[in-house]
């Protein structure tokens, strides 16, 4: 792993520790394996009290690491077939939106979600996975697509925001925003969303309503990243801890909350450490709630998706 | 989504508020800097007869622009908010809360109306800038979601005035979900063929911008209104220029084609009244 975090330090460490010795062993051929075994039990505990207790901000450190697998690479990943399908029909193609129908286990699914880039010249390509309003016009097109051929949707969330520009702004970013919720709450085939990375506000929202809304472990979701949270609040960077703790973003306490309606487990550390073991159990968790929602009758679907999004919130009388 | 106050133009504090203020009879235009009398600004609708400058006001004022003398039955009033995620910055939530309750009188950033307007019957929701800068929590959500349900139920139309900095931080995520719960309400409103004309008012942003504000069978403005999705800072700071002139008005947002028309407010009833009429008819 190329980046680290300061909290994973202790595993880095006795990671240090045990190639060290290993290599010593090696020259010396003097046997060091109960040395060894002791370290790498310590080790294999390390890693698991530190990513079991991790506070809010390392979690959004964990969905933002660069080498995070992101929408495309997932549905390489998992599905059997893809093909990408393009623009809004109005004004242009988003990068920062991609979308089209793959097959998984023989079955045809129209997926969308963020893309973010991975390499310097590719997150610009991608606008760090921040849509104008085309991006979510293209999410809507494809599954008006989906719909009119009663293929269910998937949608992968991973942004950092709308994009705040001023073209964004002259092409009604809000607008397209809103016409997708709308849509999308009576969008007459299942939908299932997971947020795969970030979950920032109306940007995520804007492909994220769905049947079953699921959060991989260490993804975050909330109204306002920590950062732009800690600037309006405090008029500083600086407190973006606390109001990552503040916002209650986690996966967690979404569920807590049932502002969501599941958390898909990650490997051991993040997704980063294991991207095949991600997309697999990813695959798995589609597969089964497709067929859970598959087997009802869609009015009920779509009536309990309504439903559940109405009966959020907390108020007193 | 900055829900505090814009310290650019000053805010018209409520009428209560004013009568009672020593020099309460008059406040000055925070366009052209002339003194309004009061009895001036309730004939006017609250705009000012020097410039045409359109007050920032409240439900209260609305409701008295709108309804028909002024009567009206108010909807689902006794809603509060909760803490549901004890927040807290430098101020608790609950205590920023009360402090709201006070200054303001109000329940929270929105109230709902069964009123009729050239005796047609209406539903309005009003925001309410003062209250925590008319940001959208819970309450916001849930006496939208209410307003609408009794729209379906006794097949009236559906009013709602914007006026907000977007979604209450101090609700987080559940702000967030009043996005998603007002358009899905709005979804059945439109399925059930009642008409829903969508008012922004001066501010309207973030959130609010990007649910229910743009979701209108006609959406509609008053002059000057600042309207958009991300405030106009956070969008110089990410295109490192300076905004052209204009940008975000009501009528930059007319010519981008996400209005039907702006109305002076002096007009506003009758022009709301017409629409009503040719939906009836
Ligand atoms: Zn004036």
């Amino acid at each position: 792993m190329n980046t680290t975090f300061d909290f994973e330090k202790p595993i880095a460490d006795l990671q240090g520790q045990i190639d060290k010795i290993k290599q010593v062993s090696e020259k010396t051929k003097v046997d060091m394996s109960e040395t060894l075994t002791e370290l790498e039990t310590q080790l294999a505990r390390t890693r698991k009290d530190i990513y079991s207790n991790l506070t809010g901000w390392q979690n959004v450190q964990i969905s933002r690491h660069p080498e995070r697998p992101y929408t495309l690479a997932y549905i390489e990943m998992i599905c059997d077939d893809f093909i990408e399908m393009h623009g809004d029909r109005t004004v242009g193609d988003d990068k920062a939106i991609v979308g089209g129908f793959g097959t998984l286990n023989g079955e045809t699914v129209m997926f969308i979600g963020h893309q973010k880039g991975i390499n310097t010249k590719m997150r610009q390509y991608r606008n760090f996975g921040m849509a104008n309003p085309e991006g979510y016009r293209k999410a809507l097109r494809l599954m008006k697509l989906a719909e009119k051929f009663n293929k269910p949707v998937v949608t992968l969330i991973d942004t950092p925001g709308a994009y705040p520009g001023l073209e964004a702004e002259e092409r009604g970013q809000g607008e397209a925003i809103a016409r997708n919720l709308l849509e999308m709450s009576v969008l007459q085939v299942p939908i299932i969303c997971i947020i795969i990375g970030e979950g920032a506000s109306g940007g995520a929202l804007g492909i994220g309503i769905g049947d079953r809304v699921l959060m991989l472990e260490h993804s975050w979701y909330s109204v306002i990243s920590p950062e732009n949270c800690s600037a309006i609040l405090w008029r500083t960077w600086d407190f973006k801890e606390r109001a990552a703790e503040s916002l209650k973003l986690t996966a967690e306490n979404m569920l807590k909350n049932k502002l969501i309606d599941g958390i898909i487990k990650e490997p051991l550390g993040g997704a980063h450490y294991d991207p095949a073991t991600m997309a697999s159990t990813i695959k798995d968790q589609i597969l089964k709630d497709l067929h859970k929602l598959r087997s009802r009758d869609i009015d009920t679907v779509v009536k309990e998706r309504i439903e559940k999004f109405c009966s959020m919130g907390v108020v007193v009388e | 989504m900055a829900w505090f106050k814009r310290d650019k133009k000053g805010i018209i504090t409520s009428t209560e508020e004013k009568k009672e203020a020593p020099d309460g009879l008059w406040n000055k235009c925070p366009n052209c800097k002339k003194a309004l009398h009061y009895a001036d600004q309730v004939e006017n609708k609250y705009v000012c007869h020097y410039c045409g400058y359109h007050l920032r006001i409240g439900s209260k004022e609305y409701f008295s622009v709108l309804f028909d003398n002024n009567q009206f039955t108010e909807l689902f009033e006794n809603l509060h908010s909760g803490d549901p995620l004890e927040f807290k910055d430098n101020k608790n939530y609950t205590e920023r809360l009360q402090e709201s309750y006070t200054k303001t009188g109000l329940k929270d950033a929105i109230r709902a109306a069964h009123g009729k307007i050239n005796n047609h019957d209406l539903v309005i929701a009003c925001m309410d800038f003062n209250f925590i800068g008319g940001s959208m929590g819970s309450v916001v959500g849930e006496k939208i979601a209410r307003s609408i349900d009794y729209c379906i139920e006794h097949k009236i139309p559906f009013l709602m005035i914007s006026k907000s900095g977007g979604a209450r931080m101090m609700e987080a995520a559940f702000s967030l979900m009043q996005m998603a719960k007002t358009s899905a309400k709005l979804a059945l409103l439109s399925k059930a063929k009642i008409p829903y004309i969508s008012l922004l008012t001066d501010p309207t942003t973030g959130g609010v911008t990007a649910s229910y504000a743009m979701l209108g069978d006609i959406n509609i403005s008053e002059p000057g209104a600042l309207i958009g999705f991300a405030g106009p800072r956070v969008i110089k700071e990410t295109i490192k220029k300076d905004l052209p002139k204009g940008f975000q008005t009501s009528e930059f947002v007319l010519e981008h084609g996400f209005l039907d028309f702006i109305v002076d407010r002096r007009q506003m009833k009758n022009k709301i009244g017409t629409f009503l009429q040719m939906m009836k008819s």
